[in-house]
Parts: structure tokens; sequence; C-alpha cells
């Protein structure tokens, strides 16, 4: 981090519209929340709420139509496609709900890429340890195509870590698996972060896996509208550090509209 | 480049090298034909200078077409050295013990010549012997023809030989020549001079040998303006090194064009297999992105499998093209006058080599740089429109160079600039016409799709549109390969019925001529006593132009600001009637039939000469014939169809004017078959042994031997077109396979019986080929039309048969390669390929 405060994710007024021909579609509109340094963080709601966009808005994947995004310092307005690629590599870490891993390689090379992109050598051993301490010590040379779903999300997960990420970005991590893998998925993540001390911002519908964070922002229709932390009990806490005092979205957005993160 | 790159790029191929493979063999049959044609070039150029010598037979030759005057044989006494003698004209051979006879190319030689290199016999000591003996040597296709074997007589004019062997390789003559009129050597010195009479055409050469080291260039050189005033050409070593090296360098870069025509179809496999394999790639280069690849590091990953697949696929063309190049001799064998040795050309391996590599990087490009518009958002959302990408500056700038680099190859390569831009235009045409019928088809199909059809025909059809499809490159693969073979057909077919149509019916099918003044009446007895008619008989009298509108020929070529073209300098063959005949139509003045003897004589001329000699009606022109000036005028002007074949001439006389002249006389008839027309060529080979004539059906057969040797070469070129076409059909079902068999998958899941899978798959190849073999058939008929019209001046003529079977033939092989290739499709256990990343 180049700041000097724990401020690790700053959004501020963040509004998303999509142009569909002469329809234009609000996905989000004036959305702030700040995070800092070891923070955890839920962003539920309804599908076609706003959720992977923000996500993706957060990551620096795709640029807001108004408002800003500043991670770790870097405020991505002023910064080229490939400028946020570079902060990406060095600050953020993910995990994507249908795991994405590179079908071609094999388990330890998935795990090194991160590390590869950033012109670290000697990796390996690196690598190896989080894959152990994934549970996978014995199935670094296997292709993704040979790993159940839960072994892939568990390589996913020490790809991930590999860079030892400021923040981590997780999409859904345990929609694509059973309850049982996915408990085991979540508590994995939730030790890795606690270990690191990595900021984690968690896309999610499972609302038991949403209280296992320190705070939960809950959007409709592209606004939040609620901000809580759940250690201060629902409801109790209202709104945290969230820009109250928007108006409702001009285009009223139908949940199955836009459809995402599937 | 950062080392994850060169590591990824690596990596990322692992069980997908077979596909890449194939791939890039779309392209290896293209540099193949690049490599192993410019190769062969550079053996020919080499063999062509190291026996430059042989090509000639001697240091120096000098020629007419009419005896040497006395000016000239004291120029050929003053060269010195050592002179052979050799005089050809074109006469009857008869064979008596068979009784048939032969229009032949007669060669009277001396003792000496070829001084370098030598006259290959069998038996091989014939080459010598015919000279002391006074005996013939023949050509193997005229033995093969009519029976002949050694020992057996043979009669040209009034004089009997004795065939000594049989002609296997001579100086200055390819084998493609001798089928137009076969070889007779025979002694100078026997040959009938009757045969040479005035009016004959014969040519008259002297080689030389010089033994003191003289430069021949250098002794003619200050000669050669004086010979040429008396009609007479001088050849050197070097000038007949540079004529063969000219006429050959055009033809192995014609037959490279028609190579490049190949590597640009493999390249279009190559663009179209490259943009498939990166679609599959997009979710790992979204992911990449999300962990902070840029993107130009991104698409120097695919830059860097495109260059090793292209390096790849260079080096194993550039080995096929080394091994075609053994074969190209053969094809070629008719054609070339020396023996090539086979040597891997080097340079030839690493232009093809490198033109193959280039040519594969930037049809590549085109689909790498769509992964520009890859966002890393797609890692989260897979529905994010993957296949929408932007033709930006770059995309039109890597277009632009694919044209300029294939214009620029076209023009370095084609014999001529004009062909070179033609090749270009052409390609580009046909590509763009075979793209936009694909197009068109499928926004036809989305339109309109066949409604009130069965599930398994509306499934079918709809795979041609449907995202991912393969309908543009198999359209273009065998679009083309249909294109190729096709036009060569029309072409072929065009041409010999051209030739056809103009003998045939009722028209003069036997040409006798060189018949003297005093022969007329007797062979038209001797015609008439077969029981034949005389359709035709027409004086000739040869002439040279003297002077056009007051200003002599000579001034003409001596004042740079004149032109004085073929027509000025040419000889003509005119003749005397008081009609036009049915292939001639006036289009100017009033055609004189009868000439009264006063004022000048009224000639008609023929419009394309009346063009060059830019003359007019009323305009004078001086005729010289064999020294006496007679002065014409012009009368009228006429269009003659030349197809017809008949004495066409390009002056023809008023009756009466030339009667006085010395005339060689024609004659045609009609012979019912080949036996009545053998019978009535040896009755006057016998009587009137120095007419010479033709059959019209040898003509026939002579030209459809060249033809189809010329064919054969066009279509071993064509087929590394077509056996590419194949490839990338081949590789174009290939990768929709992959994308088949989650479709098939699904379909079984949901019920779908392994014949109902099968029969989609037809539907959608039996319309593809349909559509693409007809596109190319008919593109190959309006490319037909144009040659016919522009090249050949004549009627199109398409051969239905022949070219529904191509359309068959097309059709059938796209279902049996789609077939092939998607088999197993069904088989694919649903739970592997939903498990898996396909």
């Amino acid at each position: 981090m180049d700041t000097g405060s724990m401020e690790v994710l700053k959004v501020a007024d963040l509004s998303k519209t999509y142009q569909s021909g002469q329809r234009s579609l609000t996905v989000l509109e004036g959305v702030g929340f700040t995070l800092e340094q070891g923070d955890t963080c839920s962003i539920v709601g309804p599908s076609g709420s706003g959720k992977t966009t923000l996500l993706g808005l957060c990551a620096g994947l795709d640029g807001p139509t108004s408002g800003s995004v500043t991670l770790c310092g870097h405020p991505f307005g002023s910064l080229s496609e490939d400028e946020r690629a570079a902060v990406r590599n060095e600050h953020v870490g993910f995990v994507f709900q249908s795991f994405r891993l590179i079908p071609t390689l094999t388990a330890i090379e998935n795990v090194m890429v991160p590390a590869e992109l950033r012109g670290r050598t000697h990796v390996r051993k690196e690598a190896e340890a989080l894959l152990a301490e994934v549970g996978l010590g014995d199935r670094f040379e296997h292709f993704p195509s040979q790993l159940s779903g839960g072994e892939q999300q568990r390589v996913a997960l020490a790809r991930a870590f590999i860079n030892r990420p400021d923040i981590l970005f997780a999409d859904e991590p345990t929609g694509n698996l059973d309850a049982e893998t996915g408990d085991h998925i979540v508590e994995l993540l939730f030790k890795l972060n606690a270990e690191a001390g990595t900021t984690l911002v968690l896309v999610t519908h499972d609302p038991d896996l949403a209280r296992k964070t320190d705070r939960i922002i809950r959007l409709h229709g592209g606004h939040v509208i609620e901000d809580t932390r759940p250690d201060a009990g629902m409801n109790a806490a209202g709104p945290v550090h969230h820009d109250a005092g928007h108006t409702e979205p001009t285009a009223a957005v139908d949940a199955d509209s836009h459809q995402e993160g599937a | 480049m950062k080392s994850w790159i060169w590591k990824f790029a690596g990596r990322d191929t692992r069980g997908n090298r077979g596909r890449l493979a194939l791939f890039v063999s779309s392209m290896v049959l293209g540099v193949a034909a690049l490599v192993s044609i410019n190769s062969f070039g550079d053996n020919l150029r080499a063999a062509i200078d190291n026996e430059s010598k042989t090509l000639l037979g001697a240091d120096l030759s000098i020629e007419s077409g009419s005896p040497f005057n006395d000016r000239v044989e004291a120029i050929i006494d003053s060269l010195g050295g050592i002179q052979s003698r050799r005089t050809s004209f074109a006469s009857m051979a008869y064979f008596p013990r068979t009784e048939s006879s032969r229009l032949v190319t007669v060669r009277g030689n001396e003792p000496g010549f070829p001084f370098y290199g030598a006259v290959e016999t069998d038996p091989p000591e014939a080459a010598d012997t015919y000279l002391q003996s006074g005996g013939a040597l023949i050509d193997g296709t005229l033995m093969q023809q009519f029976g002949v074997v050694v020992g057996d007589s043979m009669r040209i004019g009034n004089e009997s030989y004795r065939v000594e062997g049989r002609l296997l390789q001579t100086p200055r003559e390819s084998a493609a020549v001798m089928l137009f009129s076969p070889r007779v050597y025979i002694p100078r010195a026997r040959i009938d001079s009757t045969l040479l009479a005035v009016g004959s055409r014969a040519d008259y050469e002297v080689y030389f040998r010089f033994t003191d080291d003289r430069d021949a260039d250098a002794a003619i050189d200050p000669l050669r303006s004086e010979l040429r005033s008396y009609r007479v050409g001088a050849d050197t070593i070097e000038e007949e090194r540079e004529n063969w090296n000219e006429a050959l360098t055009n033809l192995y870069r014609f037959l490279g064009l028609v190579g490049f025509t190949a590597l640009l179809l493999g390249s279009l496999g190559v663009a179209s297999s490259i943009s498939v394999y990166v679609r599959q790639r997009v979710q790992t280069i979204a992911v990449l992105r999300c962990y902070g690849a840029s993107i130009r590091s991104t698409i120097q990953v695919y830059v860097l499998q495109s260059l090793a697949m292209g390096l790849f696929g260079a080096l194993l063309g550039s080995a096929v093209g080394v091994g075609i190049q053994t074969l190209i001799p053969m094809v070629l064998a008719d054609f070339l006058p020396v023996d090539v040795a086979f040597r891997i050309s080097w340079t030839a391996v690493l232009m093809g080599s490198g033109i193959g590599l280039g040519v594969t990087l930037l049809f590549a490009l085109l689909p790498l740089l769509s992964l520009r518009e890859v966002s890393p958002l797609m890692a989260l959302r897979s529905t994010v429109d993957q296949t929408a990408h932007r033709r930006g500056p770059g995309w039109w700038a890597t277009v632009g160079i694919i044209g300029i680099g294939t214009t620029g190859f076209a023009v370095a390569q084609a014999p001529t600039v004009g062909m070179g831009l033609g090749y270009a235009a052409g390609i580009l045409v046909v590509f763009l016409l075979l793209a936009a019928t694909a197009r068109l088809l499928m926004w036809i199909l989305i339109r309109r799709p066949p409604s009130r059809v069965s599930y398994t025909i509306k499934q079918g059809i709809a795979n041609l549109h449907r995202p991912n499809n393969q309908t543009l490159t198999m359209m273009l693969a065998l679009g083309l390969g249909t294109f190729l073979v096709t036009t060569m057909l029309i072409s072929e077919n065009t041409l010999v019925s051209q030739i056809t149509i103009a003998g045939g019916n009722e028209r003069p099918n036997l040409i006798f001529y060189d018949i003297q003044p005093d022969q007329v009446e007797s062979l038209k007895t001797t015609i008439e006593d077969q029981g034949l008619p005389v359709m035709e008989e027409v004086p000739i009298v040869t002439m040279r132009i003297h002077s056009v509108k007051g200003r002599t020929v000579q001034e003409l070529r001596e004042d740079s600001t004149a032109r004085a073209s073929w027509a000025h300098r040419r000889e003509y063959r005119s003749t005397y009637r008081d009609r036009l005949t049915d292939s001639e139509t006036l289009v100017e003045g009033v055609f004189t039939p009868v000439w009264d003897g006063n004022g000048p004589i009224r000639v008609s001329v023929e419009a394309d000469v009346a063009n060059e000699l830019d003359v007019a009606i009323g305009d004078p022109i001086v005729f010289d014939i064999q020294g006496i000036r007679v002065p014409t005028e012009v009368g009228s002007i006429r269009e003659v169809d030349w197809r017809r074949m008949q004495t066409n001439f390009f002056v023809v006389f008023p009756a009466g004017s030339l009667d006085q002249a010395p005339a060689m006389h024609v004659m045609m008839t009609r012979a019912a078959d080949e036996a009545a027309s053998a019978r009535v060529q040896s009755a006057v080979v016998r009587s009137q042994p120095n007419v010479s004539s033709i059959d019209i059906s040898l003509i026939l057969n002579t030209f459809d031997a060249i033809f189809s040797r010329i064919a054969f070469v066009a279509r071993f070129m064509a087929l590394f077109s077509i056996l590419t076409g194949l490839i990338v059909l081949a590789g174009a079902v290939l990768i929709s396979r992959f994308q088949r068999i989650e479709e098939s998958v699904l379909l079984k899941t949901l019920g779908a019986s392994r014949s109902t899978v099968l029969r989609i798959m037809s539907v959608e190849y039996l319309v593809l080929g349909v559509v693409a073999s007809l596109t190319g058939i008919l593109l190959a008929i309006a490319a037909g039309w144009s040659i016919s019209a522009f090249v050949f001046d004549s009627p199109l003529s398409v051969p239905l048969g022949s070219v529904g079977i191509i359309m068959l033939a097309v059709v059938v092989l796209t279902l049996v390669i789609g077939h092939l290739n998607s088999r197993g499709v069904y088989d694919r256990s649903a739970l592997d390929v939903l498990r898996s990343e396909v």
C-alpha cells in the first residue's frame, strides 16, 4: 500500500448505466463506501441488483459512468486499462463462482500465474505450500479437468493468495458447490484471509455466508438499501460509511432485466 | 518480452498441439508449392546457364527464311570458324511399307552440328551413321503413329531414305514443339531440291564454332543491322540463354502464382482456426486480465503461439516442397530444353517459408486483434458479448498490409505487371463474392428460416448461422476449389469446341498446299479420282510491303518518330479472287471483284492490318512481289473470322491482277473418314511428292495433345489449392466438432437418437456443399465467359455433364469429410462432456 492510512478501497457516488440502443439502463446509482485493511464485507441482494457490477467496478474490471473508485491509493478514474491491470496485479486477488482455472495449466501452474505475471521467479515452493495448505499437496500436476469442483475452487483460493493481495474479491465462491464442499471452501477462505490480513469483498446470495463478514451491504435496484455490521446486530447499526440521502434511480431496474453472475 | 509470456504461451498449447498442427497444416501445401516451384526455377536457371552452349549447339547461328544472297555468303565466309549448315522445311513424309504419310519438319543437316551437346538417338550410333549412309532419323511419335521400324524406307519428295534410328533429344527443341510437326533428320546433301522451289517455305541456317576463343557477340554485333536488312537473323549462346531463361522464368513464375493461391486459401484456414481458437481462450484471457496481464502481453502470448505454428508450418511446407520439387521436372518434361538436376535451393526455401510465415502471421493477426476487446469482466460474467469486436485502425492496417503484400507478391511473381494485378484483383473478387454469398446465405436463413420442414432440417440449417459457425470458411474453401477446377474445365472445353466447330460438318477437312501452278489440274484429277470433291482452290502469292502512303518501310523503320509495326515488316501471303468468302465481312469501301488492267489495283485489307498500317480507303500501298513493285490502293476493309479452318488472307487482290505472279496453290477437300483421308494423301504424295497436306483432324489431335500437357501442368499446380481447400474444410469441420459434441450431448440427453444427430449434420453439410459448389461454378462460368470473350474471342461452352459431376463430387466430399471428422460426436458420454471444458 502506498497510502499512509489503512484505507484499502474507497467507493464514492458510483453509478453505472448501460446503453442499449435508445434505451439506457441504470444498474448502479450513488453507491459509496470505504473499506479498511482487514475488513471483510459482503455485497448481497437479489439477482439483477447490481452486485457483480459493483464488484467489477471496485476491482477496476470496468469503468463507472460517474463516481470514483480508489484502490490502495490508486484512483482508477485516472488510470488506463493496462495501468488498472498493473494495480490489480500488485494488490488484488480473485475467487470466481465458476473457478476460472486455466484448463491447459496444471494446478500448480494455475497457482503460479499471478506471481509470474508480476515477474516473480522461483515461486513454485510458495505455490506448493499454498496448495498443501488448501489440502491439495498431492494434486500439483493435475489439470482442472482432473479435479472436482471443490478441488478446483481450492486451487483458485491458492491462486488468489499467491501474491499476498491487499484485497480479495470473491464472486459467489460457493455458488457452484454443494453445501458441504462450500462450507469447507468458506472455512479455508476466511482462514487464509485472516492469516494474510487481507481485505475481503464477497458477493453472495447466501445469508449465512454473508453473516460471517464484518459488514453487509445490501443492494436493490442498483441502490444500497442497507449497510450493516452483523456483530452490532441487524438493523441496529444502520448505515455505515454510507452515502445516504440518495434519490430513487431514474430508470427502474427490473430484477430480471440484467442477468448477472449466473 | 516478459518471461511469463514465453512460459504461458508454451503451457497454453498443451492438449491443443494436435489441433494447432491441423490448423497450420492448411498452409503447408501453399508453402510447399512456392518452395518447390521456386527451387525448381533456380535449378532450371542454373541448368540453362551450365548448358547454354548445348541450347544453341554452336557459338553462333545465322538464319534466314530464304537462301542467303552473295553478300550474306561473303559475311559467312569472313566469320570463318568451323561451319555446319542446315536447311529445314515442312514436307510430307511417305512410308511405303504402311502406305501412310504425314506432314513433318525435315531438317537437312551437315556433319559437325551440334558442336556442343549431342543428338541422342536409339540406337546411339545412328546419330552419326545417318549422315554417312544417307539415311534418316525420325521422331519417336512418328515411328509409333505409323508403326515405322528401323530399316523401313521413307520418301520425302522424290528421295528415299532408310530409317536409321529414333530421335530422342536434339538441341534447340523441346518435346512439346515436336507434337505440332514431328522432326525428320536427313543429310542436307540428299534434300530433293524440287521441294525448295521458289515460294516454298524453308529455313536456312549456318552454325559456327569458333576455335579461337572469339566472342561471338562481339563478332556479330557490328554485322547485325546489315544482316537484318537482308532479313537474316543471328543468334548467339548468350541470346539463346536469355530467351530460354525469359520463357521458362515466365512459366515457373506463373506456376508459382497458382501455388500462391493455395497459400492464400490456407491462410484463410489459419485465420479462421485461430479465430475459433482464441474465442475458446476468452475466459483464460479474462482471468489473465483480472490478474493484471496487459492487453499487449496477452496478445503477445497468442502471437507467439501463431509464430511457432507458422514456423512449424513453414518448415514442414519447405520439406514437402523440396520433396515435390523432384516431381516437377517430370510434370514439365515436355517443355524443358535441358535436364534439370535436383538441388535444394536454400534461397527458395527461405523465401517460401518466409512468405508462408509472414502470410500466416498477418492472417492470424486479424482474429488476434479482437483480443483487445476481451474485458476482464468476462471472468465474472460469461454473458458479456464475446463475439462483438470492432474493426479498428489496427485491423484495417493489417488488411491493408495483406492486400498490398498479396498484390506486391503477385506482381513480382507474375510474368507481367498486368497479369500480377489481374491475379490479385481476380483473387480478391472471387474471395469477396464467395464471402458475400456466405453472408447472404446466413442473412436469408436468419430472416427467413424454413418453416414447415422437419425438425432435423430446421436444426441443420440453423447450424449454418449460429454463433461460431464455420459457414464462411467452408464456403471459401469449397467455393474456391470448385471455382478453380470448373474454370479450368470450361476454358479447356471452350478452346476445344472452338476448334471442333471450326473443323466440323460440311467444311473442308483436308488441305493440300505448296502446289505449283502446273500441278493444279493434275492434283484436281488425283483428288477427284479418289471420289472426293475439290471444295476450294486458292492461289497464294507471297509478297512484302515496299511502301505505305508514299513512305517506304525502310524509311519508316529508320524514322524514330514513325511507327513500323509487324504489319509493315511481315511477309504477306495474298490471294486474288472475285468475291468475298463466308468468313469475311466488308466493313468499309467497296470490294473490287476484277481488275480491268487500268489504274491502281484496288485491294481489300483486313481490318486489324489496316489499323496497324494506319491506312484508310484510297490510301496507296506498294507491294514487292519477288522484286517487282506492284502499286495498289486500299479499296475495301474486311473483318475476317480467323477461327474458320480455311484459307484466310490479310490482303485480297481482285481477280486478274496477279495472274502473272509466281503463285503457290492451296486446294481443299473433305474426306469422310480417316481411311479416305489417308488414301487421298498417299495418292497425292505418290504422284506429286512436293505437295504437302494437313488433315484438320490431325491438328485437332495435336491441339488436344498439347493442351492436355498444358492442362496437366495447370492441374498439377491447382491440385495444391484443391488439397489445401480440403484441409481447410476438414479443419473447419473439426473446429466446429468441439461445439457439436456439446450440442449433440444435449440433444442426446433430451432424447435425440443417433440418426437424428447424423441427419442434422447431413443437412448442414449438404446445404453447404450445394451452395458453395454452385457459387464456385457460377463464378467459374463468369470467369470462363470473360476468358472466352476477351482471350479466345469465341462463344462460351460449358460442359454441363462434367460440371454436374464436379458439383456432385464436391457435395459428396463435403458430406464424407463432415461425417469423418464428426465421428464419435454422438458416442461421447454426456457426463464426460458436461464436466470438461471443451
